[in-house]
């Protein structure tokens, strides 16, 4: 108990204003480079693949370039905006993961009951819906 | 907590110093505007199919141009964490010189997404032709205020830098910037996939 | 408009004399009567010669306690307007019946619904509850201000500012006669062509920076801030509600900001998100506004259920029962709130799998609340209660909302809510959380935290005339209307055909009266307590025994808070302190570290509210000019580095001595 104040105390101290502290999370050269190569070669790829019509199947392209995208956005965070479970005592990456499952919701749940709304109230195909005036 | 004389109730020294939360807010704030284009994502999502018998992603769309777009802000993101690294061995004309790059990175960026728009108006395909289209310019169009206003908070941050130097509070902002120009590639990465690669697809 | 000139046009916009409503004679009257109030208000101020003091101790004041004690003012005031609405509209359905056709024409009565939403939703509850927090949290947790107090000063101007904006409909142009939340197609361009949907949109979304701005600011401020000690399960039950406010502010705001803007884009530029030409689907506005409006609810509820939590417990002389089973339930609402969403339109169409699964969601939501309210329940459980005023506000709520909140899981399930959406039922429903819950909770923690505001309490005798009138008027204003409701009475209706449906009208508008009366009896609590203050005056700033460490502080508090920031070891700090007889340090005072004041807020804001004006009436070049100034005064005002400085010890010395003194006095 006492060691768990001590420990917050001290890291109250050291995390002053006019020390270091705030502008800790530069990363390194290394770091940048890497995450610059990762991502121009997951940005390289989707592209090569739908400008070059390499795989027949749209949807099997799809499901592709997504997970590119996702892995795409994760290299991101780590290495430029040097995500960890660390920085601001977690509250960084607790934010993060909210927000996520939130644009999660918020993306899937209008998809899911728009789709269900289109279905039930505007019965037509689709072909009828791109061509309707 | 046995020993009750050995509790201290108050800091006597002022030793504890409120942390400073300026990063953290900072980061909520981006929280909340990713929010926001999750909402223009979910727009496009819903809407993205509706042409109403105008032009669709085939035609409108041109994969080359949004490639060099893509690499412009990819590079400025690359020089950007090249100003930061300058900026924690404490060079200020070095953070300076690499800032003004970025800069010019990002007015690319945006000089082309503008071109881009003036060409898809010139064709007819004007935000107001049908629901795709608005939802086509206002989330690009969205992504692209961002841009330009992270270039004039560029250049203000220059402007500071090159008369108070690196201070903390100047470096506590570029830091802040940072964040937001990392943040709005991470969002290009959606744009480019969601809009683009997947519009083409369709 | 033929006549007007091409230059006119350009300068003044849509805005001409015709929008000054001279032919209406209840807006002329309320504007006169406004005047005159407003003038007497102004000249009292400059009789007083109290402008100077107005000016450099509040309005450009970065202190957190005074901010917060503004916007409870402006909620206050709001409170008033939204009221005169209500009444208004009572008075109208209680009358039109059959030939008579009442006093409001359509258009006003319309005008008059949807803006007794917005305010009371945005201007009333919105500042109260931000007010409450933004007074009481920073003390609760031990900190000198919040994290960034220039924020919290813009903040505040940017929400007067809307609220502004809103009050301005009143006499130049007209409101939004579309419903609180301004359902497209109706509130586009086709249908409502003028200013009114306008000046909602743009008095929202002006509102909503400064709301989504004291958001992140006091989630920052929880975060980082908190005393040395206070681990996050030994905060305060009310620091940790506003904790979750304040994320669902920072997660929920956005996405208004978002709907408003592609409502714009639809009325501005001709575009078609909501339209029904051209692919746009009007029914995506109605999805994407309640991904913000449920989460909304939240915001406005869980910070009272906090001010509950802490009145419970003070005034039954008791720990909180059950601390830890309240924050889990307190975090689980908050996340459960983004996945209900759907309840508010199951009619729309959606299917049987979607609407199952939304309501289910929506009744699993009624298990952590009661939860809390068994917690509440267990606290009074063989404690010493002391029926003060706060306490009588917290039980009447729970009386209340208990019976509110059964009526929500009744229109959860789906099917009974295709017999009662839209209905008077509806309407009665969230009244009575809202009344029963926030207003309620909201009047418990100004009749808690006044005499830390203000040095003295509140007058308790009028406190309870104020309470009675409030509790009977609300089960007399709305159980007509769940009757009503279930006889097939829609909302929003200014007139009736069937007489039988009278009576119930007229037994809400007398209930409508009855909260009039406690309205006015609070009021007059306000005055009888301003000049009694000597004999209410509360020496000790421990005026109701209370456990957290905002009475440890004089009442009202000094500018810094806290001379030493205290040590925290146990869930109720001051309690603990008390308990274990720790003594307030005397000597050794140090500098303190304090942000500056400053005008930039109130400029800044105020320059946002003449760029919404101007768009509001397409007035081009204002808009262009003021959003220029506004970009460029934010970035002049971020080279001012200068911006704190110490208080030295010498002053800390001679404030905490006088308290000192005082305390003396006392014993």
């Amino acid at each position: 108990m006492s060691a768990a104040h001590d420990e917050h105390d001290a890291r109250h101290v050291h995390g002053h204003d006019r020390g270091h502290g705030e502008a800790e999370a530069h990363g390194s050269f290394k770091a940048y480079m890497t995450g610059f190569v990762l991502s121009v070669v997951l940005t390289a790829i989707p592209f090569w693949l739908v400008m070059g019509g390499v795989i027949a199947d749209k949807q099997v392209t799809t499901l592709i370039i997504m997970a590119f995208a996702v892995v795409q956005i994760f290299v991101h965070m780590i290495y430029f905006l040097h995500m960890n479970t660390s920085s601001e005592g977690g509250w960084n990456m607790l934010a993060l993961i909210f927000t996520l499952v939130l644009v999660v919701i918020t993306l899937s749940g209008s998809l899911w009951v728009m789709y269900h709304m289109n279905a039930n109230m505007m019965p037509m195909s689709v072909h009828d819906m791109r061509n309707m005036p | 907590m046995s020993a009750d004389e050995a509790i201290s109730y108050y800091d006597m020294k002022g030793e504890h110093h409120p942390e400073n939360g300026t990063m953290l807010g900072f980061w909520l704030y981006l929280m909340s505007d990713c929010l926001v284009f999750a909402v223009l994502f979910a727009m496009y999502g819903v809407l993205g199919g509706n042409y109403a018998a105008g032009p669709g992603p085939k035609e409108l769309f041109e994969l080359p141009v949004v490639a060099v777009n893509t690499s412009m802000l990819l590079f400025s993101s690359i020089t950007y964490g090249f100003a930061m690294l300058e900026m924690a061995r404490n060079r200020k004309s070095a953070t300076l010189s690499w800032l003004a790059i970025t800069g010019l990175f990002g007015a690319a960026f945006v000089g082309l997404e503008l071109h881009e728009f003036a060409h898809l108006i010139s064709e007819g395909a004007v935000p107001q032709r049908s629901a795709f289209l608005s939802s086509f310019f206002t989330l690009v169009g969205t992504h692209g205020l961002h841009v330009s206003f992270g270039i004039v908070w560029l250049v203000t941050l220059m402007v500071q830098v090159g008369k108070g130097g690196l201070t903390v509070e100047n470096r506590r902002r570029l830091s802040c910037l940072s964040l937001f120009w990392h943040f709005l590639d991470v969002v290009w990465i959606g744009v480019f996939t969601f809009v683009y690669l997947m519009g083409v697809l369709r | 408009m033929d006549q007007r000139s091409e230059l006119m046009h350009t300068l003044f916009g849509r805005l001409s004399w015709e929008a000054v409503p001279l032919h209406e004679p209840i807006l002329l009257i309320t504007f006169i009567v406004t005047a005159i109030l407003g003038m007497s208000l102004l000249g009292y101020i400059s009789y007083a010669r109290k402008w100077s003091y107005l000016y450099h101790e509040w309005f450009c004041s970065i202190d957190h306690k005074k901010i917060g004690m503004m916007y409870i003012v402006l909620g206050l005031v709001m409170l008033l307007r939204g009221f005169a609405d209500a009444i208004m509209m009572r008075m109208q359905q209680a009358m039109s019946f059959g030939d008579s056709v009442g006093y409001l024409p359509p258009h006003h009565y319309d005008q008059i619904f949807t803006a007794h939403g917005v305010i009371m939703i945005f201007f009333v509850a919105m500042p109260l509850v931000t007010g409450l927090m933004n007074y009481v949290v920073p003390l609760q947790i031990g900190a000198r201000d919040v994290a960034f107090p220039f924020l919290n000063n813009f903040s505040f101007w940017m929400t007067a500012a809307g609220a502004v904006l809103v009050m301005m409909s009143l006499f130049v142009g007209e409101f939004a006669r579309t419903g609180w939340l301004a359902y497209p197609p109706l509130s586009g361009p086709a249908y409502s062509p003028d200013v009114g949907v306008d000046y909602y949109i743009w008095s929202l979304q002006i509102a909503g920076v400064g709301t989504l701005l004291s958001g992140v600011n006091l989630l920052a401020t929880i975060i980082k801030m908190r005393a040395p000690g206070m681990g996050l399960m030994k905060m305060p039950i009310f620091t940790w509600t506003a904790l979750c406010t304040n994320v669902l502010i920072v997660a929920a705001f956005p996405v208004l900001t978002a709907v408003l803007v592609l409502l714009s884009l639809d009325r501005y530029a001709g575009m078609n998100f909501f339209s029904n030409d051209f692919g746009g689907n009007a029914m995506m506005y109605v999805n994407l506004i309640w991904i913000w409006g449920h989460p909304e609810v939240y915001i406005l509820i869980l910070p009272v259920f906090g001010v509950f939590s802490e009145v419970v417990s003070t005034f039954s002389g008791k720990r909180l029962f059950g601390y830890a089973s309240m924050v889990y339930a307190t975090v689980v609402i908050t996340i459960l709130s983004y996945l209900v969403w759907l309840h508010h339109f199951f009619t729309m169409g959606s299917g049987a799998s979607v609407n199952s699964f939304f309501g289910i969601t929506t009744m699993i939501i009624s298990i952590p609340t009661g939860a809390k309210m068994f917690n509440w329940l267990f606290t009074m459980y063989r404690g010493r209660i002391r029926f003060e005023v706060p306490m009588l506000w917290t039980m009447g709520f729970m009386f209340t909302f208990v019976i509110g909140g059964m009526t929500g899981v009744l229109l959860a399930v789906p099917p009974a809510d295709f017999v009662l959406h839209n209905s008077l039922f509806l309407v009665a429903h969230f009244h009575n959380v809202i009344i029963g819950g926030v207003v309620f909770g909201v009047f418990a923690g100004i009749n808690f935290w006044f005499p830390k505001a203000t040095g003295f309490k509140l007058d308790p005798f009028w406190g309870k005339v104020s309470f009675w009138f409030w509790l009977s008027g609300f089960w007399f204003a709305f159980m007509p209307l769940y009757v009503l409701g279930l006889m097939g009475v829609t909302r929003r209706l200014s007139h009736f055909e069937d007489p039988s449906l009278q009576i119930w009208f007229q037994i809400a508008a007398f209930g409508a009266l009855l909260i009039l009366f406690g309205i006015i009896a609070m009021l007059v609590q306000i005055v009888v307590s301003i000049r009694n203050r000597e004999a209410l005056r509360d020496h000790t700033g421990d005026p109701w025994n209370g456990r957290t460490l905002e009475w440890s502080t004089s009442s009202p508090p000094p500018a810094y808070n806290f001379a030493f920031t205290p040590n925290v070891h146990e869930q109720d700090a001051w309690w603990d302190m008390k308990a274990r007889g720790s003594q307030r340090p005397t000597a050794g005072f140090i500098p303190i570290h304090m942000p500056k004041n400053t005008a930039a807020g109130l400029v800044l804001a105020g320059i946002a509210m003449i760029c919404g004006f101007a768009l509001i009436w397409h007035i081009w070049w204002l808009a262009g000019v003021s959003f220029a100034c506004l970009i460029g005064g934010a970035i002049y005002h971020s080279f001012n580095y200068d911006r704190d400085f110490h208080i030295p010890a010498d002053e800390v010395r001679v404030v905490e001595n006088q308290r000192s003194r005082q305390l003396a006095l006392q014993a």
